[in-house]
């Protein structure tokens, strides 16, 4: 019988935390590390404006890494949602243009809606297609993000669609950020203080409020938890009488709601206009950012607070390059690559060395055999 | 023990339930009662395992009716909530839970229809649960860090904590060892006392005459018959079971003279470790059979994968008929002409998605090498040969090989490794989870290639098998080889107390 | 004879989706054709000029322009069996195999030169040599990452997806001091186009030349035994003597091999190399064409001449589009909805669907035979 107990009390707190606590820890910390350099070598990075204007612009790539850590905890991939983006700017600059409504709220309101209702509109018809017709997540939604695009280039015509200065939501838009005094730089001219605020855009607020949101889902809704267990485990699931299609399709539904916010977002920061270009590749970086935050692609494991810090990780890498004097565009994508190649190969060894990876791992390194 | 005027909890009557090309069952009744166990048994392919996924809502019924206590009419169950939700709780063979969460979670998910999870609340009433059956996990923890038992038993918390009606238990001491069995069926009993009642299905006999009080068995899809533990002996179970009388189960008894081989040494290991097992020496004679026993976990696997370099060998010399070798992959114990089939089938064995034919052929194929690919009539050839030698029930060569039933399998992958015509062959529980028939048939096998002058190592948790095919039993305990039983020490006592320590 | 038959059946059925959904858009054609009275789609003419003649017409131009794709798709195929996921950096590797080929046939003391002109045959030799290397070990990257770190395959080569065009760029820009060149040479017009005297598309014979390449492969090696056990059972493979790292390191030189062949047909073909567009989104379209072909995007069992057809139905699908004068932006919408049709046809449960249906049919049109025997 002795055995058979586990020695529980001596056990590590290494060993007691989840691979996905674990994973989101590093990453978290990696970003400290990271921008604590960045404050100590580069000074240009000595206001908080810098990590104001990171957030602010990547506010929306946090609510797609959301959306994809959500898809991918539930074991799936949705590559449409920045064909989504896109498309939500687009219908978005059509009805400002065209919709006549004057008063701001209901403006706002009502084009608000309309975002949401395309990501709803576009989560709920690939969710549905994979998980009740069985079909690889990855084609469905590939073809989710050849449709989006090519309907905004139909709606569009293959022009730009811009809104004008006088329009309410820009009006709204421009009076969308909060100034901070305290945070912010002062400069003293002929005996005059002039001070230059640090701008916190709303966008940045409702990425967060998108974070905590979806975390506090992932954590103590039916719906988080039983995404969790498909993701582990889809035959164990059902046999646990979870209903996995339903879980599989509202995880789907979320992330194109989530992916419709990014767009609302999106025209939030940058401005109110339908391009053709918008979100190009985002998806990509959504899946990059979620997977420095320590989500696994094979499903079951992640946390939206670690996609965060991916987010933001990619966007210092990002500003840093670009204060160290490499501004061609190709630094900055090399150093992506190298960024990612250098978390994708930590994780695998992490997982290794609690015993749950597949590598090969030298002797010395195998940290939990006994206990398996 | 069971009353006889036991109330009946659950009633199926005329179930039918087609597969493509197969009739799984044909008008099958089977009644339980409260407060009982009852083993369900039938031989691979019978229909026990379709009879309770029709139960538990993972296929639909064609025809028949389901009634249950507590639920007026038809029982209708359409997935494994349904079944659930009435009252029907179901631990399977594969531990059918999420590794990723924790145990606590494991052991509620799926079962609230509240949207919110109170963690709190949960943790504590899984600790509680955990304690009172003396479970050795914590609610907290991650059940990827438990025990394959520790796992097992949280399904059975699980379920208990249902307060269901009917506990269905497929296999599940399949991968536990007689310590772990013990407390099981401690578990079960205490269950049944509770008015819980047990349908438990296994291929160990003596299990089934452990803790069993009814017995229902089942054949061809078809219902054999019910009878009170008691009036069933153990030979008339099996006779029944196979279908054939008495006399016929006595001549299958008889498998064959036992061999022990020339004097040639054909392999042998000095101080052989692996990443998973300790430094042991070990040799083989030519024509001898040989097996390793003790219980799970005691190392027996580990062994003989470190002679086919199935992990990483760490170190030890190794010596094939004489000549010094270096085994560290299984393609190098393959080019010195040993084979092993592996423990688990279908994690280590089968190719699921090939066909019957491209599974015989890999091993052989794979020595031949990667530019010498065999020609198609060839490997016809081979595959006819072997489907008819080992009567492989398959419709065609073509057939996927994930499609035929367990025992069909195991003779496929035997076949991969005859056809290889090893001097060696390793067979790590070759009988496991297959029927009877075939399971005698297997022994014979083993018999009559050592007769041919093949070394084997068989190893099997079943005792009796291997007394009766072994002239030479190693005895391993905690990774250490503690024994070795030849000639008239081969006896199941004998066995028995070298595996305990000889403390008796 | 019945035995061929059989064997043929056989082999075609596993190739029911490419074969069917191609099969509809050449019907599609047809009564859209019939409709506006015009075959001039199906129609196949002799372009003359200068250079040459050479076959033209919508046929041609599908199987002329599905090549690069076709290339692809069959060392995608290998990968996505033996790895069970795809490379999404084919495109980006394809950018760094072409900024190599024009490196090395460019006379580099001539720097700054942003038209290639009269190249010499051993150079061109040398660069096609330098390309297929430069991919190959590119790819072994990916392969190592996915074989020795057990990293998704998707997930390992989104790190040559992002930075692989900056590389290629970088090269380039570094050895030519150019971001972008012209290649207007015979050699590589031959290469890219069409021979002269020859008036089929040379493209053509490359997609043939390496259909041979992989039979032969097949049929020399145990490859595709190999590949197969790996992508659906690697611990019993490796139980079987099979190493499944060099298995899957070899898939992805395989792929290397066809990317690099692809690169170099595509710019020559184009006449023109752009390291940042250069087979763009190519790598989208090639797991599309090893989704139609009917192959398990899990791995596995897998079918080259699926993925080889499903190149060709998404060229058809573009023509078709293109000759019904849609816009090549909004032509990915209708895309879109073919392929999601096509999917959903293929999907398991409406073939489960489909077979039921089928067998109720049969049943009900056997009732009657019955009744009339009784």
């Amino acid at each position: 019988m002795t055995a058979m107990q586990p020695d529980l009390k001596k056990k590590k707190r290494f060993e007691r935390l989840t691979d996905a606590q674990l994973l989101t820890i590093i990453s978290g910390g990696i970003f400290l590390l990271m921008y604590g350099a960045a404050l100590l070598l580069i000074e240009a990075f000595r206001k908080p404006q810098v990590f104001f204007d990171i957030t602010n612009y990547y506010s929306y790539l946090i609510i797609i890494a959301c959306s994809l850590t959500v898809v991918m905890i539930g074991g799936g991939i949705n590559i449409s949602v920045g064909g989504v983006i896109c498309l939500t700017c687009m219908v978005c600059s059509i009805f400002l243009n065209n919709c006549g409504i004057e008063n701001q709220t209901l403006l706002v309101l009502a084009t608000f809606v309309i975002a949401i209702g395309i990501g709803a509109i576009f989560g709920a018809f690939q969710g549905a297609l994979i998980s009740y017709l069985e079909i690889q997540p990855f084609i469905i939604t590939l073809g989710g993000m050849f449709l989006a695009r090519g309907l905004t280039t139909i709606l569009s015509g293959g022009e730009n669609v811009p809104v004008s200065e006088t329009n309410p939501f820009t009006l709204w838009i421009n009076n969308a950020a909060i100034k901070i005094p305290a945070l912010g730089t002062t400069r003293v001219r002929k005996g005059q203080v002039y001070v230059n605020p640090a701008t916190l855009h709303w966008v940045t607020i409702i990425a967060v409020v998108v974070v905590i949101g979806i975390y506090l889902v992932m954590r103590f809704t039916k719906f988080g938890r039983n995404t969790y267990a498909i993701g582990g485990n889809t035959q164990s699931s059902q046999m646990l009488g979870i209903n996995v299609k339903l879980t599989r399709f509202n995880t789907y539904l979320l992330s194109g709601v989530l992916s419709g916010l990014a767009g609302f977002v999106f025209m939030m920061f940058n401005g109110a206009g339908g391009k053709t270009g918008i979100g190009l590749r985002s998806e990509m970086d959504a899946i990059a950012a979620s997977i420095i935050g320590g989500t696994l692609l094979s499903g079951g494991v992640g946390n939206v607070i670690g996609s965060f810090f991916g987010a933001i990780i990619l966007g210092t890498l990002q500003k840093i390059i670009w204060f160290s004097g490499l501004q061609e565009a190709y630094w900055q994508d090399m150093a992506n690559g190298v960024m990612l190649g250098i978390f994708i190969v930590m994780q695998s060894v992490v997982l290794s060395v609690r015993g749950k990876g597949k590598m090969h791992l030298p002797e010395w390194l195998k940290y939990s055999k006994k206990n398996r | 023990m069971p009353k006889e005027d036991n109330q009946v909890v659950l009633t199926m009557r005329g179930i039918c339930k087609q597969f493509p090309g197969t009739r799984a069952l044909n008008h099958v009744d089977f009644t339980l009662r409260k407060g009982e166990i009852h083993a369900l048994m039938g031989e691979n392919g019978a229909g026990k395992s379709t009879l309770i996924k029709v139960l538990t809502g993972v296929y639909e019924k064609d025809a028949g009716s389901i009634r249950i206590e507590g639920v007026t009419g038809e029982a209708k169950i359409h997935s494994p909530q349904d079944a659930q939700n009435i009252g029907i709780s179901t631990v399977y063979q594969e531990i059918t839970l999420c590794p990723n969460l924790t145990v606590a979670e494991n052991m509620f998910i799926g079962r609230t229809r509240s949207a919110f999870v109170n963690w709190q609340a949960r943790n504590k009433r899984t600790t509680e649960i955990l304690e009172s059956l003396n479970i050795p996990a914590r609610a907290k923890q991650e059940l990827s860090r438990c025990s394959l038992a520790v796992q097992q038993m949280v399904a059975i918390a699980r379920a208990v904590d249902m307060q269901c009606k009917v506990l269905i238990l497929d296999e599940p001491t399949s991968s536990l060892d007689e310590k772990e069995v013990e407390m099981l069926f401690g578990l079960m009993r205490d269950l049944r006392d509770k008015g819980v009642a047990i349908v438990f299905v296994t291929h160990f006999l003596e299990q089934v005459y452990a803790v069993s009080d009814r017995i229902t068995v089942l054949r061809n899809g078809e219902l054999v018959g019910e009878w009170p533990v008691a009036e069933l002996p153990q030979v008339q179970l099996v006779a029944t079971m196979m279908g054939k009388s008495l006399n016929d189960l006595e001549s299958l008894e008889l498998v064959g003279q036992k061999s022990v081989g020339s004097e040639e040494v054909v392999y042998e290991a000095e101080n052989l470790s692996s990443t998973e097992s300790k430094p042991f020496d070990f040799s083989i004679r030519r024509g001898e059979v040989n097996g390793f026993t003790g219980l799970l976990g005691s190392g027996r696997s580990e062994s003989v994968r470190a002679i086919f370099g199935a992990d990483q060998v760490t170190g030890g010399r190794v010596r094939v008929k004489g000549k010094n070798v270096q085994i560290a992959t299984p393609h190098d114990a393959m080019k010195n002409g040993i084979g092993y089939l592996a423990e688990d089938r279908k994690r280590d064995g089968i190719i699921a998605d090939l066909s019957v034919r491209e599974n015989i052929i890999l091993a052989l194929q794979v020595l031949k090498g990667f530019f010498h690919p065999m020609k198609r009539e060839e490997m016809e050839a081979f595959a006819d040969e072997y489907i008819k030698a080992l009567q492989i029930k398959t419709a065609s060569q073509d057939t996927p090989i994930g499609s035929l039933s367990g025992g069909n399998q195991q003779k496929v992958i035997l076949a991969r490794w005859l056809l290889t015509h090893p001097d060696y062959l390793i067979l790590d529980e070759p009988t496991r989870g297959i029927d009877v028939g075939t399971k005698l048939e297997i022994q014979r096998l083993v018999l009559k290639l050592a007769e041919e002058g093949m070394s084997v190592t068989f190893i099997s948790s079943e005792i009796e098998e291997m007394l009766r095919t072994c002239s030479r039993l190693i005895v391993m305990r905690d990774r250490n080889i503690v024994g070795e039983l030849t000639g008239d020490q081969l006896t199941q006592s004998q066995v028995m107390q070298t595996i305990a320590g000889g403390k008796q | 004879m019945n035995a061929f038959m059989k064997k043929l059946k056989s082999s075609l059925g596993g190739l029911a989706m490419p074969l069917v959904a191609l099969g509809v858009l050449i019907l599609f054609n047809l009564i859209r054709c019939a409709v506006i009275g015009d075959f001039h789609f199906f129609a196949v003419s002799v372009a003359s000029d200068d250079k040459g003649s050479v076959l033209s017409g919508n046929i041609i131009s599908i199987i002329d322009s599905a090549s690069v794709l076709a290339i692809i798709a069959m060392g995608m195929t290998l990968v996505t069996a033996a790895c069970g996921g795809q490379d999404i950096s084919v495109g980006a590797v394809g950018a760094i195999a072409g900024a190599f080929f024009v490196i090395m046939m460019h006379p580099q003391h001539e720097a700054q030169l942003s038209t290639l002109s009269s190249v010499a045959w051993p150079n061109v030799i040398l660069g096609v040599l330098a390309a297929i290397i430069v991919a190959v070990v590119f790819m072994l990257f990916n392969g190592m990452l996915v074989a020795y770190f057990k990293i998704q395959p998707m997930i390992a080569t989104l790190i040559l997806f992002s930075c692989g065009r900056s590389i290629a760029y970088y090269f380039l820009f570094q050895v030519l001091g150019v971001g972008s060149i012209k290649l207007d040479d015979p050699i590589i017009f031959a290469m890219g186009k069409v021979i002269p005297g020859v008036p089929i598309p040379t493209s053509i014979f490359i997609v043939i030349l390496m259909g041979l390449l992989m039979y032969l492969v097949f049929k020399r090696t145990n490859l595709r035994l190999y590949t197969q056990a790996v992508g659906i059972n690697q611990k019993a493979a490796q139980l079987n003597g099979i190493n499944p790292t060099v298995v899957k390191l070899l898939s992805f030189v395989m792929l290397g091999v066809c990317v690099a062949v692809a690169a170099i047909v595509k710019c020559s073909n184009l006449g023109t190399l752009t390291t940042k567009s250069l087979m763009d989104s190519i790598e989208m379209d090639a797991i599309l064409a090893v989704a139609i072909g009917g192959n398990n995007l899990g791995g596995g069992k897998f079918r080259l001449g699926g993925s080889i057809l499903g190149a060709y139905t998404i060229q058809t699908l573009s023509t078709t589009l293109n000759a019904m004068q849609v816009s090549p932006d909004s032509m990915k919408a209708y895309k879109a909805i073919v392929i999601i049709v096509i999917m959903v046809a293929g999907s398991p449960v409406v073939r489960k669907w489909l077979v039921t249906q089928s067998g109720r049919i049969r049943t009900a049109i056997r009732s009657p035979q019955v009744k009339e025997a009784k």
